[in-house]
């Protein structure tokens, strides 16, 4: 038989990805490439969407094996309605960074996936949450994730400021992501981006060629 | 535990060296295609045991629901196994709702169990049906992830490529070349078009499983289809003979009469019988 893919560095399919989220004067952003590969090798999917909705004002962007992050923000969505049910109102943002961040440390041996959870709720307003790897969790005011995220550091580092307006903010993420999709294999495909504040969420896709263009001939 | 033991027994053939029997693989191509009424899914029929046919004709579209089928590539038994264990609980679950079942919740069943079983069961699927809220097809990958998508090619090989060049010199693992279903996805980029109409996706499908065949030594023999609509299934198996046996143009028999016969001598031989016993059979 065969040894499976424990060798590998990702089991199986992997969203080896790019993924960011920003607290701009009002709300957050949070958006993530859409590529899922397999071995670095073969794009499986072009158009996956890791950006998923836990609930009516808090997403979560996923990282690491494909298998993995479906199977536990599946329980994460599951846990976190019964928790609003049980509470009879919206759950807290940190709420739900807590439900992943038990899923991933109880299970660090088997799991390979990390999230970026951000939303907005009554108490604290907009926040960004990172539950990593092995069970982490630190709330930041903009934080970048996977694989492309080494090549945008920089980036985000000097051009990221507090209470920036709504469309800075989209437009400092547009370019964040098409720089980080420009440069890392993994990622690429279109940008998707979630835009939370206290009204509501609003989605917004930039399709590849309508992404901004650095140098690129 | 048995698991470990087996692990064991590789491990001491290896390193004697010899490789153990390799499991039969379907190492395969299949897809399949949303098109304007339905689905259709695709696939090849070849089955191999390392580097020999075991099956030319062998069925890849497995039957899940009245109106949903599944291909399956990867090890032979796990595709056939999981997709009957996951149609029986999807017929009792049809019952207990009393309604058709949904995609979805096939989806959902087998993504659940594959990723239980953390990729060892090697079932890579492509699961397609119609239901209450149209035609709907997903690829789901052997660790339990799935995707949602118009088209869909699969097949197992690809994840061999990247393991061998981690376990090279492993006997058991003969696969250094690519699935088919990179050749199907060729295929299927370059022509596929939103709301086809039926002729123009089965021709599409038959297209892409043909590259999947004729360009990948794991693939081969004939494509099969099963086009799903709201009202009816078409299993057409096959749908297209590609690879016919030829048929031989000469043969080394001779036809009777070719040598003359000079003389014929018949010799009886009278044997008496020595000893009789009998045994009796206890049938009761």
């Amino acid at each position: 038989m065969e040894r499976r893919c424990l060798d590998a560095k990702y089991k199986g399919v992997s969203t080896g990805t790019t993924i960011l989220a920003a607290i701009f004067d009002g709300g957050v952003v949070i958006g993530s490439d859409s590529r899922a590969s397999i071995g670095g090798e073969y794009v499986s999917s072009k158009t996956i969407n890791k950006v998923i909705q836990v609930h009516d004002r808090i997403f979560c962007c996923m990282a690491g094996s494909l298998a993995d992050a479906q199977a536990v923000l599946k329980a994460a969505k599951f846990h976190l309605s019964f928790h609003s049910v049980q509470m009879e109102s919206s759950p807290l943002v940190i709420a739900a960074a807590t439900v992943l961040k038990e899923l991933c440390y109880q299970n660090k041996d088997e799991l390979q996936a990390g999230f970026l959870t951000a939303g907005w709720d009554r108490k604290k307003g907009p926040q960004i949450y990172v539950a990593s790897l092995g069970g982490m969790l630190l709330e930041q005011s903009v934080t970048i994730g996977g694989s492309g995220s080494t090549y945008i550091y920089g980036y985000v580092d000097a051009k990221y400021r507090p209470n920036m307006s709504r469309e800075e903010c989209l437009q400092f993420a547009t370019n964040a992501l098409a720089l980080a999709m420009g440069r890392d294999n993994v990622s690429g495909g279109v940008a998707h981006l979630v835009v939370i504040t206290e009204s509501g969420a609003e989605h917004v896709v930039v399709p590849g060629d309508k992404l901004p263009k650095f140098h690129d001939e | 535990m048995a698991t470990l033991t087996n692990a064991l027994i590789e491990g001491d053939a290896n390193k004697v060296g010899c490789s153990l029997p390799s499991a039969r693989k379907t190492g395969t191509t299949i897809c399949g295609v949303v098109f304007k009424d339905g689905v259709v899914l695709g696939a090849d029929t070849r089955a191999t045991e390392g580097m020999v046919v075991a099956d030319k004709n062998c069925s890849k579209i497995h039957y899940i629901s009245p109106n949903i089928y599944c291909c399956g590539a990867g090890t032979a038994a796990d595709t056939e196994m999981t997709t009957q264990l996951i149609s029986s609980n999807l017929e009792l679950h049809s019952l207990s709702t009393g309604r058709l079942p949904r995609v979805a919740t096939a989806n959902r069943m087998l993504k659940q169990m594959l990723f239980r079983y953390q990729g060892y069961i090697g079932a890579a699927l492509v699961l397609g049906g119609v239901d209450c809220n149209g035609p709907h097809l997903y690829s789901i990958y052997p660790h339990g992830s799935t995707d949602k998508l118009p088209y869909v090619t699969m097949g197992i090989k690809l994840f061999n490529v990247y393991l061998t060049v981690l376990i090279f010199g492993l006997k058991s693992s003969p696969d250094h070349f690519r699935s088919g279903s990179l050749a199907a996805m060729a295929v299927f980029e370059d022509r596929y078009k939103p709301d086809m109409e039926e002729e123009q996706a089965k021709q599409l499908v038959r297209d892409a499983i043909a590259a999947g065949i004729f360009n990948d030594l794991g693939s081969g023999s004939n494509i099969d289809l099963c086009v799903i609509n709201k009202s009816k299934v078409d299993y057409l198996r096959p749908h297209d003979e590609a690879n016919k046996k030829g048929v031989r143009t000469g043969d080394y028999k001779y036809k009777r009469g070719t040598t003359g016969v000079l003389t014929k001598v018949v010799a009886p031989l009278d044997l008496e019988v020595v000893e009789e016993t009998i045994q009796t059979m206890d049938t009761s």
